[in-house]
């Protein structure tokens, strides 16, 4: 038997949708080893997040309503969920692997002297044993894990489950858990917050994507992939390649390292299809690749493939798409 | 100020896909064809190193990295991009480290050292891709860990991070010693090292370091994760190729393709 508490992020009473995947993710691992699943919240407006917790799957929800949780603080955090891990004595803790999971998992599962496993997509039992699978080597490949310790935390990638489902007729307890928390463990302190000047959507909450790589060959390139994906509604990606030479600043990247995505609609134009760069666009509905390259990797992943000089259908594709959705919508 | 870096060496991740198979009898990669290398993260950490270095006066660089013989290349590599120093620590047993027991050991090293006061890793190395051993590392030394730093600086006794955030960027402040894991960006791009370096940097000695070296604990040098099985999925997906003339046909076809998809 294994319980299972999954850290559950919350602002101002609401989950977030990796919240609500690690929720999923969670309750079902507990399921397949006869545990009970719990959610821990903190911050204010935890008990209100508590109640969502349990809609949305887990059968007992723990709450830290500290003033001192409010904003995200990485000492802070983890004195935090490292107690809740602690008094709620499961033996399992998910998180998901995003941007703070990357600060807090190593450091969680070395207080709690767990195991830990980030990146991680899926599970199998087999003959009682929990194995975890996770890409490995760029994605070309998926390793099944078995955990060596006591206790484990786990780190579930964004977009890799279906976030759990809502079902107000769930009950379940509510614990306040008391815990000191106090200023004087934090040391990382954030000096200035710079938003990214992306206008429109956000990349992992883009329906549509338009994404740009080597070969576009300058930033210039990037304008006429605005300009598609302004008439398509969508936002702009890049390939790491496309940012590290400076085209695009790295918030664009799309990938192993930058976002990862899941649109409908996911449309790369000069990008060979390295597999870190594939590895973000798993669960991409419909991929189109426009590359001159005829034998480039993006393509074995792609739907619909353009083999052209690039400049020769985007800026016509922008132009038949305007008319096109003009006579759709007009 | 004494900055240490921690390599590693990796398969070459640009081996294409067609290429790459796992050896079932070892879980490993069959690396009859591919090359190893520095992974790329550790390369910008490297580089981001040096050049902090370079601009603050009476630091040092010491390349550190965890593995056997075969991984002197890297350390040669950061020599070349002229590390001050480079150390080598390894045992035979340690065969099937994780991120984790890799970060002890590390953390291990460092203290042998008698400490540093900015150590760098990687974000996450493009083989086993945990992102475990900068936070593993810095729990191990007791010490503060940005994740995700692009960028970095030295104000007085304050060290400040340029980050990936959630929608943008942060700059995070945090006193010295820390651990920062890297990521690649326009200001951390690896240099040509210069001919008379790489000549350099062949002469330079390699300190080795091995276990009765370094008070460690052997309980948390066991891995704390076991690999059970490797396997290449089958993703491929088949392709339809559009068919045109001309960029404008191609363009009116994939138009009409698309209007198809309930996307639009």
């Amino acid at each position: 038997m294994a319980n299972v508490l999954i850290y559950a992020n919350q602002q101002g009473g609401n989950l977030s949708s990796n919240a609500r995947e690690a929720l999923a993710f969670g309750s079902s691992l507990a399921r397949s080893a006869n545990g009970e699943t719990a959610a821990v919240l903190i911050g204010p407006g935890a008990g209100t997040a508590a109640k969502e917790a349990i809609a949305f799957g887990a059968e007992k929800a723990y709450t830290i309503d500290s003033p001192l949780l409010a904003q995200y603080q990485v000492e802070l955090y983890l004195d935090a969920i490292s107690e809740a891990f602690e008094k709620s004595q499961s033996t399992i803790l998910v998180l998901p692997f995003d941007r703070k999971g990357k600060d807090l998992i190593g450091r969680l599962a070395t207080r709690s002297s767990a195991s830990a496993l980030t990146e991680v997509i899926d599970f199998k039992v087999e003959e009682g044993t929990v194995h975890y699978v996770r890409p490995i080597y760029g994605d070309k490949a998926y390793g099944e894990y078995t955990i060596n310790r006591k206790k484990a935390v786990i780190g579930i990638r964004p977009k890799s489950h279906e976030p759990a489902s809502r079902d107000e007729n769930r009950t379940g307890d509510i614990i306040p858990l008391k815990i000191d928390l106090s200023e004087e463990v934090i040391v990382s302190t954030l000096a200035e917050k710079i938003e990214s000047a992306l206008s429109g959507v956000r990349l992992e909450d883009a329906r549509i994507i338009v994404s740009g790589g080597r070969g576009l060959g300058g930033p210039e390139g990037f304008d006429e992939l605005e300009a598609l994906a302004n008439v398509l509604g969508g936002a702009v990606g890049a390939s790491r390649a496309a940012c590290d030479a400076g085209w695009v600043p790295t918030s664009f990247q799309v990938g192993q390292t930058g976002a990862v995505v899941a649109p409908d609609l996911y449309i790369a134009v000069g990008i060979s299809g390295a597999s870190q760069h594939l590895s973000g666009i798993t669960n991409a509905k419909t991929v189109v690749a426009i590359n001159h390259d005829s034998e480039a990797p993006i393509f074995k992943r792609a739907n619909l493939g353009v083999v052209a000089d690039y400049m020769s259908v985007i800026p016509a594709l922008t132009k038949a798409l305007k008319k096109r959705m003009g006579v759709n919508t007009g | 100020m004494h900055i240490v870096v921690c390599l590693k060496q990796v398969l070459d991740p640009e081996l294409p896909p067609r290429y790459f198979k796992i050896d079932p009898e070892t879980n490993r990669p069959d690396d009859g064809v591919a090359d190893m290398v520095m992974d790329s993260y550790a390369e910008n950490a490297l580089e981001t190193a040096i050049q902090l270095r370079d601009k603050i006066g009476g630091a040092t660089v010491t390349a550190l990295c965890l593995g056997d013989e075969d991984s002197e290349d890297v350390l040669r590599r950061a020599l070349s991009f002229t590390a001050d120093r480079a150390v080598r620590v390894w045992e035979d047993e340690w065969e099937n480290l994780d991120g984790q027991a890799v970060g002890h050991i590390l953390a291990r090293t460092i203290q042998s050292f008698g400490g540093a006061d900015l150590v760098l890793t990687g974000y996450q190395a493009s083989d086993i891709e945990e992102g475990l051993v900068g936070p593993v590392l810095a729990e191990e030394l007791g010490i503060p860990c940005v994740t995700l730093a692009s960028e970095l600086a030295v104000e007085g006794s304050i060290l400040k991070a340029t980050c990936e955030a959630e929608n943008g960027y942060q700059v995070i402040d945090v006193p010295s010693p820390a651990v920062f894991t890297i990521v690649s960006s326009e200001k951390n791009v690896p240099r040509l090292p210069k001919v008379k370096d790489i000549r350099l940097s062949r002469s330079k000695p390699i300190e080795e370091l091995e276990a009765d070296d370094l008070e460690i604990d052997a309980e948390r040098c066991q891995p704390a994760v076991a690999l059970r099985k490797v396997y290449v999925p089958d993703r491929e997906v088949a392709c339809e190729f559009l068919v045109g003339e001309d960029g404008p046909e191609l363009a009116s076809g994939l138009a009409g393709k698309l209007m198809e998809l309930k996307v639009l």
